[in-house]
């Protein structure tokens, strides 16, 4: 049963559900907006890149960009005119937005209506995710790190101070919302090079909200949280799949669990380096170093600070 | 010297509540202007009058030679609407940052999950200016200092950055405190590190809104001096908002008082110290 095979194509689902999340975490975990709408720009990308590759014989990494840039260019128009709302209402939006991608793919002809959208070239291979995924984790820490990662942090942690220190919250906004619609894009079009086949029921309601599910399972705010939340969330249905729709009770269960013990997410605000020095000091606990480093100074000192 | 700062019978009205109405005053370069008065007078509505975050229902604001705010000239209706939306710009918070007026919030707005060090480096963006496509490429790596012509740009910018966090940190006495989240900070360390956090944009005019709340009267005094060296350091212009009445009479170099949004009086402190209607504003009026 667990064949390489077998476990090589869990393994691209793991890195095209990997990918949108990567950008999801950025637009929710960075920058503090969540979306209910991302199987929409993973759509856009999967049908962009598809029809591309199908009817223009383009090479799949150049059908891949331009569907990426299709939804760049969504999430600027759509951006403009939601951006500006505050909280739970950029999220309806995105909601409705996803679901009117869904419907429009799913009534024009061109690109194969609900009958779906098939023999697409297969090009998506191990290799080629590894490699796409690898570059994509890598280039979302080093914006996280730069000065522009920094700023869309500041907007989620609080919006006024941000503006106040001269963020230009819109733009940052924008931004990170592109970026996230790019990721997604790249995501689904791999997916629809893996799959051969694309079909608009694969990008409904529940393909965001699981995917939103990953993001906050893995922690917000936290890369090494997506990339295990996306591992975790996209094995566990595989490999409870002996027990047919039970393993769906499986998933609900683990999510639940998660939220519960760890209501911040699996590594909620900590990266795998923060783990990996406290399991450090947890080893050299004996000897007397435990929790120096991040311990506050003692406070006694506050009267003559000037 | 230079005016800084003019208000120019400024008035804010939220439906038929006046908040501000008709206030005009003038802060000169280098000065630390005092602006007073009881509970709910709009000395808060004033600040953010200045830094955009509400609009002007008449007069106007001046920054030095650049009007920062000015009353809405269009009317009702639709066509007017359309109008303002597509010919009407008033300046944006972040922008009248970016021109040099910084500010400190009341209710303490810290990046409350970040470390005191990320708070005042996120605020010395300003300083950099590498853009967002290099963002992503590699930096970091042995030898990519050399190849690559960002990294050299992006490390550099980013030394300077991390340089000018740390002296501002010092300077507020709050270096040994850099690694604690900035909401596990005391009171007074809050309102310090805002400080900190505004001086991170080189700012002209810095606008600090009750600096001494939640401290005790050691850590006021002390806050005395601080402001006084911040101004003498960064060459600043300071709006101050206080209730300690030690504080502003000792650091202000005129104060303006508000009652109920209006002008009550403005002059040195010995003046305002002296002045009946102030006396009568804070503690009501003496029993014949």
């Amino acid at each position: 049963m667990f064949s390489w095979f077998y476990i090589e194509g869990i393994l691209i689902l793991v890195g095209v559900n990997l990918m949108v999340v990567l950008g999801l975490s950025l637009l929710t975990g960075f920058t503090g907006l969540f979306s209910f709408g991302h199987a929409g720009f993973m759509a856009i990308g999967a049908y962009v890149s598809a029809i591309c590759t199908l009817h223009y014989h383009m090479p799949f990494l150049v059908a891949m960009v331009l569907g990426a840039l299709v939804a760049m260019i969504m999430s600027f128009i759509i951006g403009y005119f939601t951006l500006g709302l505050k909280g739970d209402y950029f999220c309806i939006a995105t909601l409705g937005f996803g679901e009117s991608v869904r419907l429009i793919f799913d009534n024009l002809d061109f690109f194969g209506g609900a009958r779906g959208l098939s023999s697409i070239p297969m090009v998506t291979t191990f290799e080629m995710v590894l490699v796409i995924c690898f570059l994509a984790v890598v280039a979302m820490v080093l914006l996280i790190h730069s000065r522009h990662g920094r700023n869309m942090i500041a907007i989620r942690e609080e919006e006024l101070a941000s503006q106040a220190i001269g963020i230009n919250v819109f733009r940052y906004k924008m931004i990170s919302f592109a970026i996230s619609a790019a990721y997604a894009a790249i995501g689904g079009a791999m997916y629809a090079h893996y799959l051969g086949y694309l079909q608009p029921l694969m990008f409904q309601l529940t393909k965001s909200t699981e995917l939103t599910i990953m993001v906050i399972f893995g922690g917000l705010g936290s890369i090494g949280g997506s990339v295990i939340g996306a591992f975790f969330l996209t094995f566990i249905p595989e490999l409870f799949r002996a027990f047919a729709s039970w393993r769906l009770v499986f998933y609900g269960a683990a999510v639940i669990l998660v939220m519960i013990t760890r209501p911040q997410g699996l590594m909620g605000g900590m990266e795998l380096t923060d783990v990996a020095r406290w399991a450090k000091r947890k080893l050299s606990g004996g000897k007397g170093k435990k929790g120096k480093k991040n311990e506050p100074p003692v406070l006694q000192e506050e009267g003559e600070t000037a | 010297m230079k005016d800084v700062l003019k208000l120019d019978h400024v008035t804010k009205r939220f439906g038929g509540l006046t908040a501000v109405g008709d206030v005009s005053f003038t802060i000169k370069e280098g000065e630390i202007f005092g602006l007073i008065g009881p509970n709910g007078a709009g000395k808060t509505t004033i600040f953010n009058l200045i830094t955009a975050v509400y609009s002007l229902t008449e007069g106007t604001i001046t920054f030095g030679d650049q009007v920062i705010a000015e009353a809405d000239p269009y009317g009702s209706g639709i066509i007017e609407g359309a109008k303002r939306r597509l010919f009407w710009h008033p300046m944006k918070p972040f922008q009248i940052a970016e021109a040099g007026i910084t500010r400190t919030f009341q209710n303490i707005r810290l990046f409350k999950k970040l470390s005191v060090y990320e708070n005042v480096l996120t605020a010395c963006h300003r300083s950099a200016d590498y853009g967002l496509g290099v963002s992503f490429l590699p930096r970091n790596i042995p030898f990519t200092k050399v190849v690559l012509p960002w990294a050299k740009k992006i490390t550099s910018q980013e030394e300077q950055l991390r340089e000018k966090a740390e002296e501002l940190l010092k300077m507020m006495g709050l270096w040994d405190y850099r690694e604690m989240a900035a909401a596990n900070l005391p009171y007074g360390l809050q309102r310090k590190l805002e400080i900190a956090r505004a001086l991170a944009l080189d700012p002209k005019l810095l606008l600090l809104d009750e600096p001494a709340a939640g401290m005790n009267p050691e850590e006021t005094l002390a806050l005395l001096d601080l402001i006084k060296e911040i101004r003498d350091k960064f060459h600043l212009t300071v709006l101050i908002i206080e209730h300690h009445m030690d504080l502003i009479m000792n650091l202000c170099d005129r104060i303006y008082v508000l009652n109920f949004g209006k002008f009550l009086a403005e002059g040195v402190p010995s003046e305002i110290q002296n002045n009946k209607d102030v006396v009568e504003a804070y503690l009501g009026k003496e029993e014949e």
